[in-house]
């Protein structure tokens, strides 16, 4: 069976393929809302974050002997303590101050972190295996599915629903939405809004190197990888809307869905195409498609 | 000791050793490179720093003239000067469209429309058949300026190139200074005070994206005509990064500070592998032989303690101290 | 008066950091210029300087009573990083001569630059037939391998044995395009049909939907016009996907290091061409030995052709007593060649024209030490491999 000329199960197959990016889009774009959502700070490092979470899960394979289900629960713990480390010691000083500061401020950071791991590893791809329990694939009839990528869907859709459900849902999320709309009031009634901010950042930055475990046995770790990431990352949060959970979420998956049809019709453009989208949807919708115009 | 007659002298020196350079054994071609980033960070600072826009996407000024400046010196076989015209001419209409369309949206929105414009056109560069995809546009040839003078020779080049940098320099300094100048700075500082009394903030924004896009556009092309090549890391945003760390570490909205910022970040990334060894053959530290690996990370570091400590960057923070202590009324 | 100071301080330092050492040409300077840290890293690398150096000490450190010197950079796959750097080392460093890395893109930029500035050019590395062929210059040597070897070697035998209906998966620069190219003409010559492409970007992270589209095709070959480590990566996920259930796999470029990373597993029975192999003759072995005890890895055709063209390239400026590009080229072109990488001449246009072979991969059965991993399934004669003269562009062979 044809469609507009591609044969169905070419065109299944990699809007199946582009779900899978658009799950690491998702969880990625979520903890750069998070942040940006309750920090007002551009966090350009996330890309490095999701690097360094790659990169430690090698190195506990490679150094430690350790595999990758011990390192989905600690990666994000090991880079989460990182982000507290780096929301103490760099950003509490510049949140005063204009976006251009705190964008700078993690830009620089990005480079920093980059520039070690490179200078110790170089440029090319660490290999990294499947863990044991999700080798194979699935025949699906119109293709082969690697079992891991379904997993990748599977928990990066976990993760990314309970997020949400805890910021919106949770007294925990009323918390940190009230701290940032006047953090002055919710001082008042005892909560530590300090503290609050340096965990939601450590928790945007453990979300980050979750996805990067996730994406050690998919793409080519390597000290770069989070760099081109990242600014689809940013184009996905703007379109979605700055500070919104669930729109980050639905922009990312969408998004990687859109990128697998372009890569049907016209592979080239399937990188280029989320900046065309940005740039119509901020004409049209200012704030993003679920953004509130502040 | 008035800050008014310092800048004058400064510039006169700074002139005067540039003239001199190749003489005192620099590399003219390594020189005219770094004028040409100054040139492209000057442009930048007009926005950034007396407008308050921040472009993601200036690479795209850059790059984007470079390879219109290209193919016309090498395909069509212009000569040098209308090469040049082509060039900024192409970034200055890139930067009416881009800036038509982004000048809409405030603040991040702003900025990131520039970003998407300018990765569109990355991809364009990258997808075009003239540009040369991964391999860029080489064997641009110097040509005859004008048709009579050789631009072959490194030297000859280098003063036609000096001459069109400070030019270009000099409309810069003339903008600033002038009644256009001021309305950008009072836009920087507060836009609906400006629009309350009665200017068109729209038209001055445009104005000043497409004036400092044609200059961008000009340092491109011109890098072109020098090196012989535009390549896709010239419209890549890491291009754009690098020119926003060279005006962060400069000096936001000082006219100096663009100089000092790209002078810093070029020699930077040229020149580290020898200052390490420099340092290590000081201090006999083996480490510092891999600094010339690690340009990221050095690049990193200065960002970061820029941002934190420095954050009027190098030429912002000296007029600063000059300026308070005039003010603290030290005599001299 | 503290900022014009500071300015002037800065500029004078420029100046100083910018100023070159005194240009005495005393000393024999080699430049080498090759991808250090990406994805052709290991293919030629660091390894392939120590296998010129391996030659300069070899030769005796000297040729016409100056002592030889080589200098390394690190292109990163960018040919203005490469194009610029080799400007620097001739207007500033008295360079003599440049050795090119991997990379076309490079390459053929670098070459441009060598010919203008008058230096002998080396090219082991890179692939694109174009270095001979329409961007030949009579400075430049192309020394190891060509895309047309690659195609005429590989295509062929590939076209032979019933392989007709290709669809080629090309990095997207000079050397893919040059290779998938040159593939296309051998196999259409041959009666076979090419049913299309999908261009992936250098040192691509993520090989999935391109291999995706290249299994709808439903073509019967899967040509990897790709290199190193996109080439280990496509392999890799080829495998993943099970590619390798409806197409078959040819490796247009393979080299000993991607079958060391990826494993006899992954690449039995992979045929390919190459211009040397560790473990042909006693010749071959003895300096692979020498090799192995300096890196611990077996040299890649690439590394050994370093050594044999440093080699070459002192003996010929020994006997044109100069350094002199042109005089160099005119001695170098004249003398017979014949050491462990293979025997020949170089040709009118830069070529050298030497044996090549076709090898299969073993199975891990049929392996018996470590990089035990070729067998020779036809030796290809340097006249029938490499492009003829009818075929030639190039003004330089006529």
């Amino acid at each position: 069976m044809e469609i507009f000329g591609v044969s169905l199960p070419g065109l299944l197959s990699q809007l199946l393929l582009g779900l899978v990016n658009g799950s690491f889009y998702a969880i990625l774009s979520l903890g750069l809302a998070v942040i940006f959502g309750l920090l007002n700070v551009i966090n350009f490092a996330h890309g490095a974050l999701f690097m360094t979470g790659a990169l430690i899960t090698w190195m506990a394979m490679n150094y430690l002997g350790l595999g990758y289900w011990w390192m989905l629960l600690l990666a994000p713990l090991v880079v989460g303590v990182f982000g507290v480390v780096i929301e103490r010691l760099l950003l509490r000083w510049i949140y005063k101050l204009d976006h251009l500061y705190g964008l700078l401020l993690t830009l620089g950071l990005t480079l920093l972190i980059e520039g070690v791991f490179r200078s110790i590893y170089g440029v090319s791809g660490l290999g990294y295996d499947t863990p044991e329990l999700l080798e194979g694939a699935t025949n699906l009839g119109f293709m082969i599915l690697p079992n891991y990528r379904a997993w990748v869907v599977v928990a990066s859709v976990v993760v990314c629903l309970a997020t949400w459900y805890v910021i919106e849902k949770t007294k925990l999320g009323a918390y940190l939405r009230a701290g940032t709309e006047n953090p002055r009031l919710v001082e008042a009634f005892g909560i530590n809004v300090p503290v609050m901010v340096t965990l939601t950042y450590a928790f945007g930055a453990a979300l980050a190197a979750f996805a990067g475990v996730l994406a050690a046995p998919v793409y080519q770790v390597t000290p770069l990888m989070g760099q081109n990431l990242i600014i689809v990352v940013f184009a996905v949060v703007v379109i979605g809307g700055m500070g919104s959970i669930m729109g980050s979420i639905l922009t990312g998956l969408g998004l990687g869905v859109i990128e697998g049809f372009t890569k049907v019709f016209y592979p080239e453009a399937s990188s280029t195409v989320v900046f065309v989208i940005m740039v119509i949807v901020l004409l049209i919708r200012p704030a993003g498609l679920f953004g509130k115009e502040k | 000791m008035n800050l008014k007659n310092l800048a004058p002298i400064g510039y006169g020196l700074l002139l005067l050793a540039l003239i001199a350079a190749p003489f005192l054994g620099a590399y003219p071609v390594f020189v005219m490179k770094l004028m040409c980033f100054a040139l492209f960070a000057s442009a930048f600072n007009l926005l950034l720093g007396f407008t308050g826009l921040l472009s993601f996407g200036h690479a795209a000024f850059l790059g984007g003239a470079a390879y219109v400046a290209g193919h016309a010196i090498k395909v069509w076989g212009l000569t040098p000067e209308i090469g040049l015209l082509l060039g900024t001419a192409g970034g200055a209409l890139l930067g009416l469209l881009f800036g038509w369309l982004a000048i809409r949206r405030q603040g991040i929105y702003f900025s990131m429309i520039t970003l998407a414009l300018a990765q569109m056109l990355f991809f364009a560069c990258l997808q075009a058949p003239f540009t040369g995809g991964e391999d860029g546009l080489q064997g641009v040839p110097r040509g005859k300026l004008f048709g009579i003078i050789s631009l072959q020779s490194d030297l000859v080049m280098y003063y036609v190139a000096l001459v069109i940098v400070v030019l270009a320099f000099l409309v810069i300094v003339r903008t600033i200074h002038s009644p256009f100048g001021q309305v950008l700075k009072g836009i920087k500082e507060n836009e609906p005070r400006a629009i309350s009394l009665g200017y068109d903030t729209h038209r001055f924004k445009l104005l000043a994206f497409v004036l400092s896009a044609a200059l961008a556009g000009l340092a491109g092309s011109l890098k072109t005509l020098v090196l012989g090549f535009a390549t896709l890391s010239d419209v890549h945003w890491t291009a754009s990064g690098q020119v926003i760390l060279m005006t962060l570490v400069g000096g936001l909205g000082t006219l100096s500070g663009p100089l000092i910022g790209s002078a810093v970040v070029v020699m930077l990334e040229n020149k580290i592998g020898e200052f390490g060894n420099l340092l290590a053959a000081l201090t006999s530290v083996e480490w510092f032989k891999t600094l010339g690996e690690s340009v990221t990370m050095v690049t990193g570091l200065i960002f970061v303690i820029c941002v934190l400590l420095f954050r009027r960057g190098i030429m912002g923070e000296i007029i600063a101290w000059l300026a308070s202590r005039r003010a603290s009324g030290s005599r001299h | 008066m503290k900022n014009q100071l500071k300015v002037l301080a800065l500029m004078l330092g420029a100046a100083g950091l910018a100023t070159s050492a005194a240009h005495a040409q005393d000393k024999v300077k080699i430049g080498f210029i090759t991808d250090m840290s990406s994805l052709y890293a290991d293919v030629e690398g660091k390894n392939g300087a120590l296998a010129i150096q391996m030659a300069i000490d070899d030769f005796g450190g000297k040729v016409l009573g100056m002592p030889i010197e080589l200098m390394s950079a690190d292109h990163q796959n960018k040919a203005d990083i490469a194009a610029s750097k080799a400007r620097e080392w001739i207007d500033t460093q008295g360079l003599t001569m440049i050795f090119g890395g991997t990379n076309s893109g490079t390459a053929l930029a670098t070459a441009k630059v060598a010919s203008e500035k008058k230096r002998v050019y080396i090219n082991n590395g890179a692939a694109s037939s174009a270095l001979t062929n329409e961007q030949c210059s009579p400075y430049t040597v192309h020394y190891a391998y060509d895309t047309v070897a690659l195609a005429k070697g590989t295509g062929s035998a590939i076209v032979d044995t019933g392989g007709k209906s290709w669809y080629f998966l090309t990095a997207d620069y000079a050397f893919g395009h040059a290779l998938e190219a040159d593939t296309t003409t051998v196999v259409k010559a041959k009666g076979g049909n090419v049913v299309g492409a999908v261009r992936h970007p250098l040192n691509a992270s993520d090989f999935s939907s391109f291999l995706l589209q290249a299994q709808n095709s439903k073509a019967q070959i899967l040509g990897l016009a790709n290199a190193g480590g996109d080439t280990i990566n496509a392999i890799k996920a080829a495998k993943e996907f099970g590619i390798g259930k409806t197409m078959k796999l040819a490796g247009l470029l393979i080299f000993i290091s991607d079958v060391h990373s990826l494993g006899l597993r992954n690449t039995e029975g992979l045929q390919f061409t190459t211009s040397w192999y560790w473990d042909l003759n006693d010749e071959t072995r003895k300096f692979s030995a020498r090799f192995f005890e300096k890196t611990k890895r077996m040299p890649t055709e690439i590394q050994a052709a370093d050594y044999s063209a440093t080699m070459n390239y002192l003996k010929a400026v020994e006997a044109a007593k100069s350094i002199d590009a042109d005089k160099v080229m005119t001695t170098w072109r004249g003398m017979k060649m014949n050491d462990f990488f293979g025997s020949g001449q170089l040709r009118a246009d830069g070529r050298y024209v030497h044996d090549m072979y076709l090898m299969e991969v073993k199975k891990p059965s049929e392996s018996t030490k470590p990089w035990d991993y070729y067998k020779l399934v036809k030796k290809l004669p340097g006249d029938t491999v490499f492009t003829t003269k009818a075929e030639s562009k190039c003004p330089l062979w006529k």
